[in-house]
């Protein structure tokens, strides 16, 4: 059909026209498009309803305030078998971020150390890590993590014949990694106030140094100065006041280790393996970033005097920022929800307590799944929207 | 105008499709289907497990098999569905699964709020302790601050969490999704006690290299009567497989095995119990919508609930169970089926 049908001389009706008028017809297009998309979705949501009221469930929050019945090995917050389905469910989003967290750190700091060696000229580092990468991005994180969980489990010596260190302050078992636990006194707050107060002046003199550097160009070793305020200092108060610290120490009593802090083996396996396979799609995604600046910019810096790791620092990084950042968001949320795959291993994450053990035990699926999809995504959600400020702010800014 | 006319077709036929087709009973879904499809657990030994060739075999799995040879005519003709503890009630709620005998437990709340029928117990049974003998605990109240490998979504997990909060003890609870993992992290000793049914620790310790090496404390801590679960709805469905489980156990006390049900169904004898069972006299099997021969098949397939249970966890099994509880009600135990008439 040709562009416009306004040929005749009459005026079309509008029906006619909202078919066969070239603009119109994508706007009535895109209209029945989305109404069939709509009725689409209405019919699903219809449909479950209707189903989940005749077979009897209907879809109710209220199992909540039900006591839940069992017992979690690893929670933050207090909980026993008494306690709600809700506070079953705060302990597993706990738990999640608490891998998250760890495992986000953990794997930006290997990721990143990784990437950097990729593109180092040793050809024997370079290979290695190249092995290192092509295996761990090739295997499914699954497997990794039951890798991880199977040697740590079947490695490490029962409670009974514990692995000691340090004359029995450190014990390492397949049932977890114990260490003392610091008991603070109150002395403990001079501490506190005195790392506070070390931020404080590091703020402080970080703009002092550069208003200094600016006026006469003397540089003064900021890095140095600012780890002795916020590490030395505190240190110093620590002692002066007399070592205001108890530790617990952790003892075999019976069958297990008692007292001190653990690190769980269902824990540490997460973690480890979620971090070493995220942290290699990060080292690709480093050495892309870096790759990307042009080498003239290294040989610019270079003929000006700068020395090498001041280019790095200075000149290379805030460039190759620019195109880490945005891979390096989607790398953070892909271990947040790998960390789902918690219960594979017995980690009681939210998939585990809300979206298993509850699930299973009071039959409500919808409702658990319908809990655990919103947090997965206010969970990305914050991360996305963290990244994108932090994107903004490194963003060149062009005129 | 040829656009239109898609969307508009398209929009009809997919607004039609909804109306959906009137759902018929399971009894004629299953005959018209030709095949059983059979809930089960995804390895269990002695209860439910596929042998080294694939051909799945057990306790519960025979009583499948009867409800096959009843209703289809051959024993073969089940399509075995494994599951965990967290997805088997799904898949027999959605349809996946016409039938569930898998080790579980009847409860109120499952009966009630999950909304499945339970067809009658096919095995007494109680939660134990395993542990290693090398521990040299003897009872199960000694297990303060021990770590307890532990299925989730069981009816062991809360019993679990009842016990210890009622004896003043502690416990780290090790989540586990199936008796494999289980059994690893058990043999690993990431966790001092095992702790399920007491028939699926003799089943698990059967598997075991050493089987010696560990015992199963005294105590017995809850009631767990196993049997087998439909949908609920359907009463029709329910009856069919109800009787067929209540028929195997009434063929034992009536003296009925594989080997004589032929010769009693050919000609008819002086004890009307038998001949109602095996369809010379009345006409059972129309009540339930099957003929007569639906016991004789069912027998014939598997033996009477003596029989399934001798071949596949009696004391001349791995597992070694004794009937205990398990016994006819003239033997000394409860199983008591109500009378076919």
């Amino acid at each position: 059909m040709a562009a416009t049908e306004t040929s005749s001389g009459s005026n079309p009706s509008i029906f006619y026209r909202l078919f066969f008028d070239k603009e119109l017809r994508s706007v009535t297009i895109q209209v029945i498009t989305m109404a069939l998309i709509c009725a689409f979705f209405f019919f699903i949501v219809n449909n479950a309803i209707t189903n989940l009221e005749t077979i009897g469930k209907g879809y109710s929050f209220n199992f909540l305030w039900d006591a839940s019945n069992y017992d979690i090995n690893q929670t933050l917050i207090e909980y026993d078998s008494r306690s709600p389905h809700w506070r079953a469910a705060i302990v597993g989003i706990i738990n999640t971020l608490l891998v998250a967290v760890a495992g986000i750190i953990l794997s930006t700091i290997v990721g990143f150390l990784l990437g950097v060696l990729r593109l180092s000229s040793n050809w024997l580092i370079n290979r290695v890590v190249y092995v290192y990468i092509e295996y761990v991005r090739n295997v499914p994180v699954l497997l990794h993590i039951l890798l991880v969980h199977g040697i740590v489990v079947n490695t490490l010596p029962i409670p009974k014949n514990a692995l000691m260190a340090f004359d029995g302050t450190l014990f390492l078992t397949n049932r977890g990694f114990y260490t003392p636990k610091p008991l603070f006194e109150p002395a403990m707050w001079a501490v506190l106030i005195a790392f506070v107060i070390g931020i404080g002046f590091t703020i402080w003199f970080k703009g002092y140094a550069k208003k200094i550097q600016d006026a006469t160009g003397k540089i003064y070793p900021v890095l140095l100065i600012s780890l002795g305020a916020i590490i030395l200092f505190p240190i110093i108060v620590f002692f002066l006041a007399g070592v205001p610290v108890n530790l617990e120490y952790p003892e075999l009593k019976g069958f297990n280790f008692k007292g001190g802090l653990v690190l769980r083996p269902e824990f540490v396996a997460l973690w480890i393996a979620l971090s070493l396979y995220t942290a290699a799609f990060i080292a690709e995604i480093v050495r892309a970033g870096i790759q990307a600046i042009s080498h003239g910019q290294t040989e610019a810096a270079f003929a000006l005097g700068i020395k090498p790791s001041r280019t790095m620092q200075l000149v290379i990084i805030p460039q190759a920022l620019r195109v880490i950042i945005p891979p390096l968001s989607s790398q953070y949320l892909n271990i947040t929800k790998n960390s789902s795959l918690a219960i594979a291993i017995g980690y009681m994450d939210i998939v585990a307590t809300i979206g298993g053990i509850s699930l299973n035990q009071t039959g409500r699926e919808m409702e658990c799944m319908t809990i655990v999809l919103a947090i997965y995504l206010a969970f990305s959600l914050i991360i996305s929207a963290f990244m994108n400020w932090y994107n903004k702010r490194m963003k060149l800014v062009e005129r | 105008m040829k656009l239109f006319k898609t969307l508009a077709v398209s929009a009809a036929v997919a607004l039609a499709s909804t109306s959906g087709a009137a759902t018929a009973g399971t009894l004629q879904d299953v005959q018209a289907r030709g095949e059983l499809n059979c809930v089960v657990t995804t390895g269990v030994a002695g209860f439910g497990a596929p042998d080294d060739s694939g051909r799945w075999a057990g306790f519960d799995v025979d009583f499948c098999r009867a409800t096959a040879a009843a209703v289809l005519g051959d024993p073969n003709k089940v399509k075995f569905v494994p599951t965990t503890g967290k997805t088997r009630f799904t898949v027999l709620n959605s349809g996946e699964g016409d039938l569930l005998y898998r080790n579980t437990t009847i409860t109120m709340s499952r009966d009630a709020d999950l909304k499945l029928s339970f067809l009658g117990v096919n095995y007494y049974d109680g939660q134990g302790f395993m542990v290693p003998k090398a521990l040299g605990v003897t009872s199960a109240k000694e297990l303060d601050g021990a770590s307890v490998c532990i299925q989730t979504g069981t009816t062991t997990e809360l019993n679990l969490a009842d016990y210890f909060r009622a004896n003043n003890m502690n416990y780290e609870p090790v989540t586990i999704e199936t008796n494999e993992e289980g059994q690893t992290n058990y043999l690993a000793g990431r966790c001092d006690v095992y702790t399920t049914d007491a028939s699926g620790l003799a089943s698990t310790r059967s598997t075991f290299d050493n089987p010696n090496a560990h015992i199963i404390l005294p105590e017995i801590i809850s009631k767990e009567p196993l049997g087998p679960a439909v949908r609920q709805g359907d009463d029709e469905w329910a009856d069919v497989t109800r009787w067929v489980l209540n028929v195997l156990i009434a063929a034992e006390e009536a003296g009925i095995t594989q080997a004589n049900i032929k010769g009693h169904a050919a000609k008819a004898g002086n004890n009307p119990d038998i001949n109602r069972i095996a369809g010379t006299e009345g006409d059972f099997g129309s009540m339930i919508g099957l003929d007569k021969q639906w016991a004789v098949r069912a027998i014939s397939a598997v033996g009477n609930y003596g029989e399934i249970f001798e071949r596949n966890i009696g004391v001349n099994t791995s597992l070694g169970l004794a009937r205990g509880l398990n016994a006819q009600w003239t033997n000394g135990g409860i199983l008591y089926s109500p009378p076919v008439r």
